[in-house]
């Protein structure tokens, strides 16, 4: 876009910013610090503002729409309590490093720091969970601290910024200027290159390995980097894992791909993981759900880290080879370095012998006895249904880890839930901004009922913008993910987990003006899921009545290490592998 | 691990939020901040901020990542104990009548402080130099005959020719 400068008032200077930072939807919530924002929002045509019925929703619906599409989302609350019901979208995207720009509107200048009918410190309140963030106390810094902010959001390691502007900031005149030119912050140098010598010597490393191993996450996803990364473990022959966040990253029909790994991770990919002599982390952090105890975590293993974020480094465990750069360009660079190269992949032959063993153990196994819905059952339906060509965002729980192991991801982008913050409430909003997003995709919404409910008003967003999408909501009557810790680690005390009186899912659906189906008996899923698959133009509430029992396995307790791990039926509640291992 | 005292120098931008920020990493992490100091620099947009930490190897280079990682950060260095110069400014008002008075001042003048205020009960001596020097001094005087003390906290620099030096 030219360059231009005439007058415009603050909240005109914001649309035009948008306008060329090619924003298409802001999701939002009006308030009196923000209706000079919303009256140059109802004068224009080009930007489409999707009214959420919470703040959260807005941001879960931008972040949702971020993910999906890879671009900056873009939200705008009100003051005080506008900004406060943000905050936990906030941190959601915060904590899984989504790029969002977040307008909140402040009391008049000459009010701040009194008190004053709806202020809160929206810098101070959100300073822990943005990655940056600014208080606009002038209308001619305006402009220059939106393109800051989508720069900052987008970059290094990307995240949500927050822009607060008082009331009288965007009302004030100013001449209209966006520059073309790159953003230049002395103080805020992102390393996209890795260290050159560094990325030859763990080439030379990974194919010296006899035992070698993939761990890739987000940030593969996050820096659209899967092709390379897929290109490069073909190479090199590795077994490759994703962690919750990376799925999608390396396809999950592949031959080399072991599975997720991590508390609720495949046998085959934990064994590995534990059997390693070289891992490979790439855009991964070592979160504590992956590692476990980090004293039994990788023992055998020597270390090599790329990561954008020099913090994320050594941060959980010690690393041999760090590199840091955006994983983007070190797959690049290793790619061109290996492009001619014969490696030769017998020497792993072994490696991959021992873990065709450890995938017969078949840890995702399931038993579907019984007249009830195995939940697993309809992910997997779900999936065959569809052949994964769809994207799929999730609350957190069960229902969630289910929808980790069972559907196949084979791109990224097609995973959406909140992997950092575990933010029940994200799925449904999410789901609204990823099909906003990407029309021409399915959008399902796996949820539980407990979920379901934290944000289920937004249905009415869907109506108002006709977003249709697929709610599948595995009902088992409990906030079951904390029912199964409960039942293992609190002999059987199922404080509040148990929710009493369900509202009747299918006719509140109904009364948002959508549709639902219920699902009670295994031999109808099948058939049911076709006929709401088929459904395609409609946003669909799906009660599916599941197996309140049933628990997620495998799974390492905490505090346990990669090789304590708990299988389904045939190892309930025992260690499979190390011995005298105590479940705390 | 070890823990002992580090000293941090940071550049950073002098702007509203910049010190919170820093300091909000410490309170998320439970760390405690020993001693802080925060000035404008010849340059009046950066300031130069001096961190005095308790902690191990491994958390202090966690934090100088984390604090680099700050968009207002512009430089930071590490400054070892054997290339640093530190000096510390300190106000301590005295308890001293006419008896006690001379000995406090033959105090100060060992120590090189100098006495800035004096009345018939107080007396207020200024005393700059390495934290340890006005640790020292303090320690000469009786607790209870301390009515006030106001101390700057850590600032300095490294030698020259440690190699460790914040340019604009
Ligand atoms: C906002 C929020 N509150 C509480 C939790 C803690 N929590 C994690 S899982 C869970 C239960 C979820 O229940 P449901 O949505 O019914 O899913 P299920 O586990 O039954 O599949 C709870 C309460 C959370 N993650 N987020």
């Amino acid at each position: 876009m030219a360059t231009r400068k005439h007058r415009l008032n603050g909240a005109e200077i914001i649309i035009e910013a948008l306008k060329a930072e090619g924003t298409e939807f802001v999701f939002g919530y009006p308030g009196g610090a923000v209706l000079h924002i919303y009256d140059a929002l109802y004068k224009q045509e080009d930007i489409v503002h999707v009214l959420a019925r919470h703040e959260q929703g807005a941001l879960h619906a931008a972040d949702g729409y971020a993910r999906a599409t890879g671009k900056v989302g873009v939200a705008l609350v009100t003051s005080g309590p506008g900004l406060t019901n943000a905050v936990t979208g906030i941190a959601t995207a915060h904590a899984d490093s989504i790029p969002m720009v977040v307008f909140s509107g402040q009391v008049p200048s000459s009010l701040i720091g009194n008190d004053a009918f709806q202020e809160v410190d929206a810098v101070g309140i959100t300073r822990p969970c943005v990655k940056h963030s600014y208080l606009v106390k002038d209308v001619n810094q305006l402009a220059d601290t939106i393109k800051k902010a989508f720069y900052i959001a987008s970059s290094g390691r990307p995240g949500p910024v927050l822009i607060d502007i008082p009331k009288d900031v965007s009302a004030q005149e100013a001449p209209f200027h966006y520059d073309d030119a790159p953003v230049h912050i002395p103080s805020y140098q992102p390393t996209v290159e890795g260290h050159i010598g560094q990325i030859k010597k763990a080439l030379k490393m990974l194919k010296k390995a006899k035992r070698p191993m993939l761990y890739s996450g987000g940030g593969v996803v996050i820096d659209n980097a899967s092709e390379e990364m897929t290109l490069l473990a073909r190479r090199l022959n590795m077994p490759v894992t994703n962690t919750l966040m990376g799925l999608g990253a390396y396809p999950a029909n592949d031959r080399q791909f072991v599975g997720m790994l991590g508390m609720h991770g495949t046998f085959e990919a934990n064994m590995a993981m534990h059997h390693c002599d070289v891992l490979f982390a790439v855009g991964a952090r070592f979160d504590d759900r992956v590692t476990g105890n980090l004293e039994k975590f990788c023992p055998k293993a020597k270390i090599i880290h790329i990561d954008i974020d020099p913090s994320s480094i050594a941060k959980n465990v010690k690393v041999d080879i760090p590199i840091v750069g955006s994983v983007k360009s070190v797959m690049q660079e290793m790619v061109r370095l290996t492009a001619d190269d014969t490696f030769d992949s017998t020497r792993i032959e072994p490696w991959w012998k021992q873990i065709e063993e450890w995938r017969k153990v078949d840890s995702l196994g399931f038993d579907e006895s019984g007249d009830r819905i195995k939940p697993q059952r309809v992910i997997k339906t779900l999936y065959e249904i569809t052949g994964g060509n769809a994207i799929v965002t999730s609350d957190v729980g069960q229902h969630q880890m289910w929808a980790a192991q069972y559907f196949g991801f084979h791109e990224p982008r097609r995973w959406i839930n909140s992997g950092g913050l575990g933010t029940m409430g994200f799925g449904y909003p999410a789901a609204i901004g990823a099909k906003l997003g990407r029309p021409d995709e399915d959008v399902y919404c796996i949820t539980g009922e407990g979920s379901i409910q934290m944000m289920l008003q937004e249905m009415t967003t869907a109506r108002q913008y006709n977003v249709p999408t697929k709610i599948i909501c595995l009902n088992n009557g409990y906030l079951g993910m904390v029912r199964q810790w409960q039942e293992f680690f609190y002999d059987k005390r199922y404080s509040m987990s148990y929710m009493d009186s369900l509202p009747d899912f299918i006719k509140l659906a109904e009364a948002y003006g959508h549709s639902g189906v219920r699902i009670e008996k295994p031999e109808e899923l099948e058939s049911k899921l076709r006929e709401v698959v088929a459904m395609k133009d409609k946003t669909v509430f799906v009660d599916i009545l599941t197996d309140p029992s049933e628990n997620v396995y495998p799974m390492i307790p905490s505090g346990g290490g990669q090789a304590d791990m708990l299988l389904a039926g045939r190892d309930k509640m025992k260690s499979v592998f190390s011995e005298g291992m105590v479940l705390v | 691990m070890m823990t002992r005292r580090h000293v941090v120098s940071v550049l950073m931008a002098n702007e509203a939020g910049s010190l919170s920020r820093v300091v909000g990493l410490f309170s998320a992490r439970g760390f405690n901040i020993d001693s802080l100091n925060v000035a404008p620099t010849q340059t009046p947009s950066v300031s130069r901020l001096t961190l005095v930490t308790f902690c191990d190897d491994q958390l202090i280079e966690q934090i100088n990542k984390q604090l680099n990682k700050l968009v207002d950060v512009i430089k930071l260095v590490e400054i070892e104990e054997h290339e640093l110069i530190d000096r510390e400014m300190m106000m301590v008002k005295i308890i001293a009548d006419a008896e006690s008075r001379g000995n406090y001042m033959q105090l100060a003048d060992t120590f090189r402080a100098k006495v800035v205020d004096i009345c018939p009960t107080n007396l207020v001596v200024e005393l700059t130099g390495s934290p340890r020097k006005l640790d020292a001094f303090i320690a000469m005087i009786e607790p209870e005959n301390i009515r006030e003390l106001a101390r700057t906290g850590l600032t300095g620099v490294a030698v020259t020719g440690s190699g460790k030096c914040l340019e604009l």
